[in-house]
């Protein structure tokens, strides 16, 4: 079994899913530079390492259902939407594609359902809190450093 | 039974469990998607990760088994005063 997330840069080429056996690319719509990532691991042990690697590595991910640019669930839409809104870019993982991931990231935050978003390393929440979060200004406080388009205020 | 779990946790002032499996792609029926409103004093001094787990560890069993998706709105009698 190989376990990759990967992210692609709208810079680069259009927004675009392609697969091929080693990579696959994601792109988000962002216009920051990312460079594709490559993990395979054999070992469902080995998912909470992978885990761990991805939230260190990325400033910000979402595990989500489906891609940002084609959710597979509501709630994970709904994060998706949130996050746009929020202008950041940002990393997502696709757990319907990788169920030792989709296992391993409820045991990893202690948190059982998906979608699960993380900022610098931190569990923040699922759509209900990032939803809430969003309506009360809390959010973009966390976010502050990753927006990537200018806001409307000072 | 989710009802009285979360009812005795929490001796909430306002509680609602609603079975919202209906607007997900699930057989009629199911008991997948859930959405409880509740309101207590129990989560004064407490941040919303911190409700929703409390939540999650009083529906463990819940969780475990067929309950797939939760949707939580925990508030304070005063935020929900607010609301």
């Amino acid at each position: 079994l190989a376990s990759r997330c990967s992210r692609f840069g709208a810079l680069l080429r259009p927004s675009r899913n392609v697969a091929s056996p080693m990579v696959r690319f994601m792109s988000d719509d962002s216009h920051d530079d990312f460079k594709p990532k490559l993990k395979t691991n054999a070992e469902d042990s080995d998912a909470l390492s992978i885990i761990k690697d991805q939230v260190s590595n990325h400033d910000i991910i979402l595990y989500m259902k489906g891609t940002p640019q084609q959710p597979m669930c509501g709630f994970s839409a709904q994060v998706v939407r949130v996050l746009h809104a929020q202008g950041v870019s940002f990393n997502s993982c696709n757990v319907l594609e990788h169920p030792h991931i989709r296992e391993g990231i409820k045991e990893y935050s202690q948190w059982p359902t998906i979608p699960q978003l993380y900022v610098k390393g931190e569990f923040v929440g699922g759509c209900d809190i990032i939803t809430d979060m969003h309506q009360s200004g809390e959010l973009e406080e966390t976010l502050k450093e990753f927006a990537v388009q200018g806001s409307t205020t000072e | 039974a989710i009802e009285n779990k979360l009812s005795e946790a929490f001796t909430p002032e306002v509680l609602e469990v609603i079975n919202e499996s209906s607007g997900h792609n699930v057989p009629r029926g199911s008991e997948t998607h859930f959405k409880v409103v509740i309101v207590s004093p129990s989560f004064e001094g407490t941040p919303l990760l911190g409700r929703h787990r409390m939540v999650h560890t009083v529906l463990e069993e819940e969780l475990a088994g067929g309950v797939h998706a939760l949707s939580i709105v925990a508030k304070t009698p005063a935020q929900w005063a607010r609301a």
